[in-house]
């Protein structure tokens, strides 16, 4: 290399460290550092004197001031003499209440619709397929305000109240159901309950580690069936079936009573579910169809049959590869619940990134809380699914 | 199937043959026999339900909302009708629509030959669509100068923003997102922990709320005499999060190009940003192009996002002309007004999603080769 340079030597050996790649390393990453540094110093200084200028106050004093409004939903105790720092702690639970039952309905459909598009009844597979491709294309926030103005519109007025078996009332302040009411003896159900299950928990150890010595199949199944129902029932009845129920009964404006779920929630969970559940059946057919096909033909020439070779081989090594991205589609819907705030269901972004924003002004402090909050959630996951690959890696030989 | 079998189902006639794919598909034991008649009912009952909506029962002339308020009436067509113009353009002046329909014109002309695998002139459309394009439709549809009357973004609005919102974020958000890929690959520890920060960052929150930060705590970032558009600081926003998600997408693609390439370029004696574009990233970025399709039908379904901090794209126009114009309020508007809207973001996220699956395909017959 240094026979075919055609400078003078001297020169060369001046300048040659700027050509060494560590150097230039070394010069970049420091005039990166400095450029950031650079600019979070440029946002703080400006910030600073902008709220200075406009007199908006700084800290995060204002979490323990009165924040003096109503939310329509609340899963802890809220008054509107309540503090800040109380509406963010409302408007958590509300966004994990959405993205906890969302998660829930969103996989069973998925897994429904997925399975469905690799059904042998060509109908079904159709149907699924046409589901998938229409909800998948369209954007979320357009399916969120589309249900929640046709069920504004489609439900009746409380007046005319629709009136459902079971107690279940239905207006267009939302699906009235009956709440259980707690009454003594109800926690000794529930330990039975618990108890019942540690039984069968046991049980099944003991069963598969038959199985594994010696080979015989037992089936545990009915063991647990009965150990799971069978003491909770003797114990509910022997306390008299201590439980009861506050139906929701017409008042004078409206259905009084019972647990309410607004139509807020209903939209969203409707739009969140059937939104997540096209890209979840998506994964769950892939990981499906990741499956090598000999796997399915040793198993069956192993003798399994078709329920236990999709019990046994396939589904298990589909998991591995659905997994991951299913994780991906929660947390997304954990972020989509953030849509909320166009259609007034008081989750976090709405009530506090919003509301609170408002009235406080003090938008660095409340965002950075916000995102704080969502990152969280996300790199709490994130963490979770680290340690679930490494023990779910293959093993291989 | 064997052979034999084949032979007679090849054999026998149009009507034996749809009988057989009949009994194979949709009745093959009381089970299917059973889903598939469910599924019939399923099928009809939506179709003719749909039907009846859109057609049969909807209103297709009036004025204003009262003809669309007859009981159990369908579709209220008119509302479209008269708003079309709305919807597509926004409140941009009337007499200067032209401006947006040239724009369109001068796009469509350097995509479609893009976009078609055999045209040629690739190098010089990619060159046009980047660098004289941009330039003459921002002259045209903003105006000011070469006596184009000035519209201020404000008044830009329905599909036209959302539009201008998706290509420029698609646009903006691929360079950043290239740059943070190879920063996040980087053997530099610095420049790898900034970009493993920044994807990280953007990619854990919701586009919500970068949305607001964007619109709320942007103009606090700025000098006291520096504005920003609200248009821009929602540009901004969308572009940086879109370039987040897209990063990752190319790191994977990054990720499956064999060592030796890497190596062979160094070998070569290549400088980075020649190992990188003349090695690597052409290779990469081929591998993982219905991932980047994916990213960018994402981005275009998210514009709809920017509704929430006040500007008027095609779902927050139709929004807007539901919830606030009472002249057209009746049972049916909402409902027509969100279907409207559904069809034109399905087409194209649809379209761009069979465009992504075509070129997989015969990119993927490329490399049998």
């Amino acid at each position: 290399m240094a026979s075919a340079r055609t400078g003078p030597p001297r020169q060369t050996q001046s300048f040659a460290w700027l050509y060494d790649p560590r150097t230039r390393g070394i010069i970049l990453q420091i005039a990166l550092l400095v450029g950031v540094a650079a600019f979070f110093i440029e946002i703080a200084l400006n910030t600073a004197a902008n709220l200075k200028a406009q007199n908006i106050a700084t800290g995060f004093g204002f979490l323990d001031r009165t924040a003096g409004f109503d939310i329509s939903q609340t899963l802890i105790p809220y008054k509107s003499t309540s503090t800040y720092g109380q509406v963010f702690w409302v408007g958590l639970a509300n966004t994990l209440l959405v993205a906890a039952i969302g998660i829930v309905l969103a996989t069973m459909l998925g897994f429904t619709v997925g399975l469905a598009r690799l059904s042998s009844n060509w109908l079904v597979a159709r149907l699924a397929t046409v589901y998938v491709e229409i909800v998948r294309n369209v954007p979320l926030l357009l399916q969120l305000l589309a249900w929640y103005f046709t069920l504004l519109i489609a439900l009746p007025l409380p007046e005319a109240a629709l009136q459902l078996p079971l107690g279940i009332g239905v207006t267009n302040r939302g699906l009235y159901l009956p709440a259980p009411v707690w009454q003594q003896g109800l926690g000794a159900v529930l330990i039975a309950l618990l108890v019942g299950i540690a039984v069968s928990v046991a049980i099944g150890k003991w069963a598969k580690r038959k199985r594994l010595a010696t080979g015989a199949q037992v089936s545990a199944f009915w063991f647990c069936f009965v150990a799971i129902v069978l003491p909770p029932l003797l114990v509910f009845l022997a306390y008299g079936a201590p439980l009861s129920f506050d139906y929701p009964k017409p008042g004078r404006f409206n259905l009084e009573g019972g647990i309410v779920l607004l139509p807020e929630l209903i939209a969203l969970l409707l739009g969140l579910t059937l939104y997540t559940a096209a890209f979840i059946a998506e994964i769950v057919r892939s990981g499906i169809e990741a499956v090598p096909r000999g796997q399915k033909e040793a198993a069956a020439a192993l003798g399994l049959r078709p329920w236990q070779v999709q019990r046994l081989v396939v589904i298990p090594q589909a998991m591995r590869v659905i997994i991951p991205p299913l994780t991906n589609q929660y947390l997304n819907l954990t972020k989509n619940s953030s849509l909320a705030v166009a259609i007034g269901y008081p989750d976090l972004v709405s009530v506090f990134a919003g509301t609170v924003l408002n009235q406080t002004n003090q938008a660095v402090e409340v965002i950075l809380i916000t995102m704080g909050v969502y990152l969280a959630i996300s790199l709490l996951t994130a963490l979770l699914m680290n340690w679930f690959n490494a023990r779910m890696a293959l093993v291989e030989r | 199937m064997t052979h034999e079998a084949h032979k007679t189902w090849m054999d026998a006639g149009p009507i034996a043959r749809s009988v057989d794919w009949l009994r194979a598909n949709l009745f093959s034991s009381w089970g299917n026999t059973i889903l598939t008649l469910i599924c019939l009912v399923l099928v009809w009952n939506i179709v003719v339900g749909f039907l009846d909506w859109a057609l049969f029962s909807a209103v297709f002339i009036g004025s204003d909302g009262s003809a669309c308020n007859a009981q159990d009436a369908g579709a209220c067509w008119p509302f479209i009708g008269h708003k079309l113009g709305l919807f597509m353009y926004g409140r941009y002046p009337d007499a200067e629509r032209w401006r947006v329909n040239l724009t369109y014109v001068l796009a469509v002309a350097g995509l479609v030959p893009l976009m078609i695998p055999r045209a040629p002139g690739k190098l010089w459309l990619s060159i046009y669509l980047l660098t004289v394009f941009p330039i003459v439709g921002l002259i045209l549809v903003r105006g000011g100068v070469f006596g184009l009357p000035n519209v201020p973004t404000e008044l830009w609005g329905g599909l036209f923003l959302t539009l201008v919102v998706a290509s420029v974020g698609i646009v903006a958000s691929f360079p950043i997102g290239i740059l943070l890929a190879l920063g996040r690959r980087s053997e530099l520890p610095i420049v790898r922990w900034v970009c493993i920060g920044f994807i990280e960052f953007v990619r854990g929150v919701p586009l919500v709320t970068v949305l607001f930060m964007a619109s709320v705590m942007l103009p606090l970032f700025l000098p006291p005499d520096v504005t920003f558009d609200k248009l821009l600081r929602a540009l901004i926003g969308v572009a940086l999060f879109s370039a987040a998600y897209l990063a990752e997408v190319i790191r994977g693609g990054l990720q499956a190009i064999p060592r030796g390439q890497y190596e062979a370029a160094d070998a070569l004696g290549l400088s980075y940003p020649h190992k990188m574009g003349l090695i690597v990233l052409p290779q990469a970025l081929k591998l993982v192009i219905p991932g980047i399709v994916n990213s960018f039908i994402a981005l275009f379904k998210d514009t709809s996002l920017v509704l929430i901090i006040g500007l008027f794209d095609l779902l927050g126009i139709v929004q807007q002309s539901i919830s606030s114009d009472a002249k057209w309020f009746s049972p049916q508007t909402a409902a027509t007004g969100y279907f409207f809207a559904g069809v034109i973001f399905w087409i194209f996220c649809f379209g761009m999603s069979r465009y992504s699956a075509f070129l997989e395909r015969r990119l993927a017959s490329g490399e049998r080769l």
